[in-house]
This record gives C-alpha cells, structure tokens and sequence, in this order.
C-alpha cells in the first residue's frame, strides 16, 4: 500500500509545494505593497500629529518620525488660545466658531432646498424639467473664478446698502455681514450638488406611492413630509456630510469674500497662521492648528465613512 | 403625472375658489423648484456672462464697463517667457500642463493599481481602504501645511535621511523654481488617489464574476486577464475618474497657496491663482477676467460633452 503511494507522492507534494510557494510569495508582495502605501498614506498625518505634541527644542534636534519623548499639549492649547492670526493673537478659536457659524446654516440651508428640487424634478417633472436640472447640474462644474468677482462686486453693494439700512432702520438684516455672505454663497454654488444627491436618490423612489398618495387627497407638501422625508434618511446623511466637508474646507471663497478681519473660518486662519513670518516659526503649534482645522472633517470620515465615500461617489458617477 | 393633477382637478367640485386652489396645487412645484431655478440663472449663468463682459474692458481696481476690445487677452497670450518680466501666464499654464497631466496619470494609475490589489481577498482590507482615502476629507490647505513640512529640506524628509546616515540625499524640489510644481503633484495625488481607488474598487466589484471564472477556464494568465478583459469592462470608470481629476485639476488653487505660497517668484502658479492675484491683488481685473474665461472655457470643453452624453443616456 505504502510502497504504491510512494513514488506518487514526492511529485504530487513538489507541485503542491512550489504551487504554495509561489502562492505565499505573491500574498507576500502584495500585503507588502499594500502596506507601503499605507505608510504613504498615512505619513503626513502621523508627523503632522507626532510634531503638535513635541517641544520646540525637540523639533529642532531631533527627527521628524520620532515620537515625542515628553509629550506636550501646550501646542495644542497655544494654537487653540494664543497663538497670533495675522496682528491678533488670540488663536484660532474664534476662526473655529466662525467656521461653525458659516457651515451648519449653509449645510442645513443647501440640503433642504435639494431635497426640495429633487421631489419636483423627480415626482412633478414638468416639460423642459431635464434642461432646468442640466442648468443646475453644469452649475456644480464651473470653475468658481469666473463668478468670483461678480459675486465679490453684490456682496459689496449689499453691504452698503446695509450700511444705510442701519442707520436709517436700525438694523442691517445681515447684509454685509461676511458669514451670512459666506453662508449665501455656499447655498447659492452647493444647490446644484445637493439637487443632484436628491434627484438621484428620489428617482429609485416608487412614484406609485406618490400616485396612491394623491388620490387619497394628500398635498404636494404632505407627501413630501410624510412620504418622501421619512425615507430619504440615508441621503440626507450622504448630502449633509458632503456639504459639510466641501464648506468647511473650503478657501477660495472664503479667502475672497472673508480674507482679512474677525470673521475668516478656519482654513483662511490656518493659512495665515502657518504663513505668518514674525519671530521664530513655531511649528508645532502650526501643527497643532492644522490639527484642529482637519478635527471636524476627520471625525466624520471615521464616523460616518461609508457615507462620505457614497457621496463623493454621488458626486462623481452622476447616475 | 400631470395626468394625475388633471384628474384631481375634475374631482374637486366646481366651485371657482376651489379651482383657484386646485390650479395654485398644480403650479406649486414649479413655485417650489423657482427661486432655486432663478438662483442658479442670476448667480452663475448670469455672472458668468458679467465675467466674460467684463474681460473686454480695461477694468484696473475698480470695474469699467466701457468695452475696449479684447486687450485683455492680448495681454495674456501676448506676453511670453521672452518678455521682461517674463510671462505668469505662460508658467501657469505650463504648470497647469504638467499638473494636470502628471497628476490625473499618477492618480489613475495608482488607484487602479491599489483597487486591484485591493481585490485580491486581502485581509484587513477594511482598514486598508479609509488609511488610503481619508486625505480626501482634509482641505487642501491641511495638506498643503502638512507636505509642505514633509518636504522642506530642514526640517522634513531630507533632514530625516541625513539623520539616518544618507547624508548626501538632497530635495529641495518646494524651494526651486524649476521643481516646486512637481510637489503640487505628490501633494495632490496623495489627496486624490485613495478616492481613485475606491471609484475603480467598486468597479471592480461590479463586475461579473462568471466572465472571469470562464477567462480563467480557458486558462489566462492573471496578467491577461487584468489586461484583456478587466481594464476594458473599467472603462466608465476611466471616463467617470478622468472627468473628477480633471475638474479638480483645473479648480486647484488652495493647495499651491497652502504648500508652496505661490513658489519662488509665482513658478507654482496655476491659472487659478493667477486670477486670483491678478484680480484681487494686481489690480488687472480685465486681465484677471480673461484668464478666468479660459478657465472656464477649458471646462466647458471637458464637461458638457459628458454630462450631455450622461443626461441622454437614458431617454424617458
């Protein structure tokens, strides 16, 4: 029995072997090369946050990669509180909130108007309703240098014409305020995302319903409330976290229409702070401050990822 | 649907009021959709046409609306390296070339290449995916303060080699003029490849897995079949990722001011931040104009035959 296995056996088992062989070797290579990339990936990040916590002693003797042998929080608490934004120094805090003041009635703003959009181009298409949405939609596209200074002329006006409103009326109703126009121009160049997001999304929805619904008497808003909402949950996280990633990291606008003074969000600041040349670059709590300025939109990539990616997804692939 | 609203109409008894209503019901979505419609007519169509207006005039500091012509762009592609000083025009949209080119390529061959290592049933490829793309949710100005440390010869990667014993490694590419441009490109793949990857990643998993047992079967190699039969079934990818790349290409203008502040003597400029500098801080704002109705013209180009062919792909 054993001496008719035999001769088959060393063959079989050097084939299987070398088969295993190359087999381990390729998963070798390719978990290696993986796992480069995740070091490519992941460098910048680790030195920025390796660095916010190191002294500035340490920085300038020691290496990069190095993790910091007293860890510090003082960068941290620096950038937050004190650290010097063009002539004022108070940190970035108030950038931070100004951000927050500027993204969260942007968002909300953009986001409920799309859904809007979405349910008429979806469920009350009307003739010419592609045409309308192709508008909108080449709206997402355009380079936003060639509104910028258009824009940047109304926005002035308007804000002497507040100007008068405040001393003739009291109030300026916002006009001139650069948060509310910062807020005004995300919504004006975010509807064209937001519509698209729902009007993909409503267009799976079953119009059956919407039918069933309007026999039964229900109004163009009832349906939308007690039909449509209800069952857009998914989308409106994917919308809202991608309209909260796009604002907030946002620059051009914010650098035109909110360059100078109190009320720049975060990434103007940022840049101010990195770029400011007086006295010694203190770049832990450039660190620090970048850091902080990469926080929010951090949290929700690792909290919600899976839709962020669905909405950068959304924005690319147009369905 | 309209037919529906007809209907409605013929149940509501005929009292003038109610048709009122009815007829108010039947409008209010287009009442709805309207101030949005408006918005994006006044606030882009509109402002485009005020841009391009304004680019025939010989608006400084201040707007003119008196046309004088197209000196603007006369200006632009008049002015050469030959010139003295030599042209920002000229480096910005030679930058914007090897930008766009080398960043696009990079970015669609290495999210390929990672989407389809990625497949290999790899374990712990949930961890893998968000380390590759999470630099999509940093702003560009996060990235560009980061590489910019990363990059610089005192303090970053040089210094680190020489640490390390390799004292005669040297880059200095951020600080010369000639080499800053190529900076913006790793700093910008590394921010868009990871989405790159997952685009391709998920095409790869649409894929059929019949038409690659049956390949397989017949006895192609993996290479072979990556490249004859996978790469191919990719192709909407290719268009879907070359149109996002493109477009984030041409719209790049934070990174270069984050990373490189613009480059020694403006040789990291992009046509963007030429517009910017020219409109904003130079005080050229026809010329400014100008340089953004390429811009935009550039884009056209890219994206109305594509979202043309997407909207009529599926006629209703």
């Amino acid at each position: 029995m054993s001496a008719v296995a035999t001769p088959a056996r060393p063959t079989a088992s050097r084939q299987n072997s070398s088969g295993i062989n190359t087999r381990i070797v390729n998963r070798i290579v390719i978990y290696g090369l993986l796992a480069l990339f995740a070091v490519f990936y992941l460098m910048p990040l680790f030195v920025m946050l390796v660095t916010s916590f190191k002294t500035m002693d340490e920085i300038q003797n020691g290496n990069m990669l190095s993790l910091p042998k007293a860890p510090t929080f003082d960068p941290w608490l620096k950038a937050w509180g004190e650290t010097c934004v063009g002539l004022t120094c108070a940190g970035i805090k108030g950038y931070f909130w100004n951000s927050i003041k500027m993204v969260v009635p942007a968002v909300l703003i953009s986001t409920m108007l799309g859904a809007l959009n979405g349910y008429v181009l979806t469920k009350w298409r009307f003739r010419g309703a592609t045409l309308v949405f192709g508008l909108m939609l080449f709206a997402c596209f355009i380079p936003f240098q060639s509104v910028l200074l258009p824009m940047a002329t109304i926005l002035g006006s308007l804000g002497r014409f507040g100007v008068t409103l405040q001393n003739d009326v009291g109030t300026s109703f916002g006009l001139g305020n650069p948060t509310v126009n910062l807020v005004f121009v995300h919504v004006v160049y975010g509807l064209g995302f937001t519509t698209l997001f729902f009007r993909n999304y409503y267009e799976a929805f079953p119009t059956e319903l919407i039918k069933a619904a309007q026999v039964d008497g229900a109004s163009f808003f009832q349906i939308f409330r007690r039909i449509m909402l209800p069952n857009s949950m998914p989308i409106f996280v994917v919308t809202v976290i991608y309209q909260f990633t796009n604002i907030w990291n946002d620059f051009l606008f914010a650098s035109a229409y909110a360059g100078t003074g109190d009320a720049m969000p975060m990434t103007v600041a940022l840049n101010n702070v990195v770029n400011t040349s007086t006295g010694v670059v203190e770049y832990n709590v450039n660190m620090a401050a970048a850091m902080i300025a990469a926080l929010p939109t951090l949290i929700v990539y690792v909290v919600a990822g899976r839709y962020f990616v669905r909405g950068l997804m959304a924005g690319a692939v147009k369905g | 649907m309209s037919s529906v609203a007809t209907t409605q109409i013929k149940l509501t008894p005929e009292r003038p009021r109610a048709s009122t209503r009815a007829r108010l019901q039947d409008a209010l979505p287009k009442i709805v959709l309207a101030p949005s419609f408006a918005i994006t007519i006044v606030f882009v169509y509109g402002f485009i046409l005020w841009t391009i207006y304004l680019s025939f005039t010989n608006s400084k500091t201040f707007p003119s609306y008196v046309i004088t012509g197209s000196r603007a762009y006369q200006r632009l592609w008049g002015w050469t390296f030959d010139s003295d000083p030599p042209s920002s025009w000229y480096t910005s949209i030679t930058n914007m070339g090897i930008f766009g080119f080398l960043y696009i390529g990079i970015c669609l061959a290495l999210g390929l290449f990672l989407a389809i290592l990625l497949d290999q049933k790899i374990r712990g490829e949930g961890v893998l995916r968000p380390i590759y793309l999470y630099p999509m949710a940093l702003s560009f100005i996060v990235t560009g303060v980061a590489w910019k440390w990363f990059l610089d010869p005192g303090l970053g990667l040089e210094q680190t080699l020489h640490q390390w014993g390799w004292t005669s490694f040297h880059f200095d590419w951020i600080k010369n003029k000639d080499f800053v441009i190529y900076t913006v490109v790793i700093a910008g793949v590394w921010q868009a490849s990871g989405f790159i990857m997952a685009m391709f990643l998920a095409g790869l998993r649409g894929i059929d897995g019949e038409i690659m047992k049956a390949a397989q079967i017949d006895g192609a190699t993996t290479f072979q079949l990556y490249r004859r039969i996978v790469i191919p079934l990719l192709r909407p990818i290719f268009l879907s990722a070359f149109i996002v790349l493109a477009h984030l290409a041409i719209k790049s203008y934070d990174l270069v001011v984050a990373l490189t502040s613009g480059g020694p003597g403006g040789s990291a400029w992009l046509p963007s931040n030429f517009m910017y500098e020219y409109t904003f801080k130079r005080n050229e704002m026809a010329v400014g104009s100008a340089s953004a109705v390429i811009m935009l013209m550039t884009i056209v180009a890219i994206i109305v035959p594509y979202l043309y062919s997407e909207l009529r792909e599926k006629p209703r």
